[in-house]
């Protein structure tokens, strides 16, 4: 969620200054930024889903089978 | 003070709230439901200066679609209370005066006197979303494309990582 957060923040920035430059550029890219958002939240979920399936914990420190 | 400004500083003191609270609070229904204000209050910041268009998308995706989702996700894998664990080492010793520098670099661009940008003067964009339509299918139309196989590609990898192993 922190991330979806990220990016209405840079949604924020490039609505501003396309206001400011009175260029709809800005707001075309926005849309892009929403879709790339809502790709990414509909993996991340789906890795979230899968981890607690299989470990029955949500905690971040346990899922170290990467790490040495 | 005109209403106009009005509505901005409550709008914008809304978001800032919100944003706060997300990242403070310990359970994730509370964080997603704050992440709904503050979308929300974004899409009433974007109506105020004239894109309309992304107000709409803002509530219509963000509001329904993404945020649905994550409480769905949520409230499905029963998530409890966070547990408080000790920050990384990184984030303790770099992430304050990090973004401490970042807010003090900001705060110098905005405030700069004689910035190169031109003054905050509101260009009223006319027919924006006409605007907005027309260059996405000429100028932009490949990346376009390109969001549509992003978004197949999401599709597959979500169906592969959530099915269940056959026996």
């Amino acid at each position: 969620m922190s991330i979806e957060l990220m990016l209405n923040a840079v949604n924020l920035a490039f609505v501003a200054f396309s206001q400011a430059f009175g260029k709809v550029e800005g707001q075309v890219f926005v849309l892009f930024v929403i879709v790339v958002a809502a790709a990414e939240a509909a993996v991340g979920l789906g890795i979230i889903i899968l981890i607690q399936r299989n470990r029955q914990s949500l905690n971040i420190e346990k899922v170290n089978l990467l790490k040495l | 003070m005109s209403p106009a400004i009005l509505v901005f500083f409550v709008l914008a003191g809304l978001a800032v709230l919100g944003a706060l609270s997300l990242v403070l609070q310990k359970h994730p229904i509370h964080s997603a439901l704050s992440l709904i204000v503050v979308m929300v209050s974004l899409a009433g910041l974007y109506l105020l200066m004239g894109a309309e268009f992304v107000a709409m998308v803002q509530i219509i995706v963000y509001g329904g679609a993404i945020m649905v989702l994550f409480i769905f996700v949520i409230m499905l894998l029963n998530a409890g209370e966070e547990e408080h664990t000790d920050f990384s080492k990184l984030a303790k010793f770099a992430g304050l005066p990090l973004a401490l520098a970042l807010t003090a670099s900001l705060a110098a661009l905005v405030f700069k006197p004689d910035a190169g940008a031109p003054a905050a003067t509101q260009v009223f964009i006319p027919k924006a979303t006409e605007q907005i339509s027309s260059m996405l299918f000429k100028e932009f139309v490949y990346p376009f494309e390109l969001t549509s196989f992003l978004i197949l590609v999401a599709i597959m990898g979500a169906l592969v990582l959530a099915q269940r192993e056959k026996k």
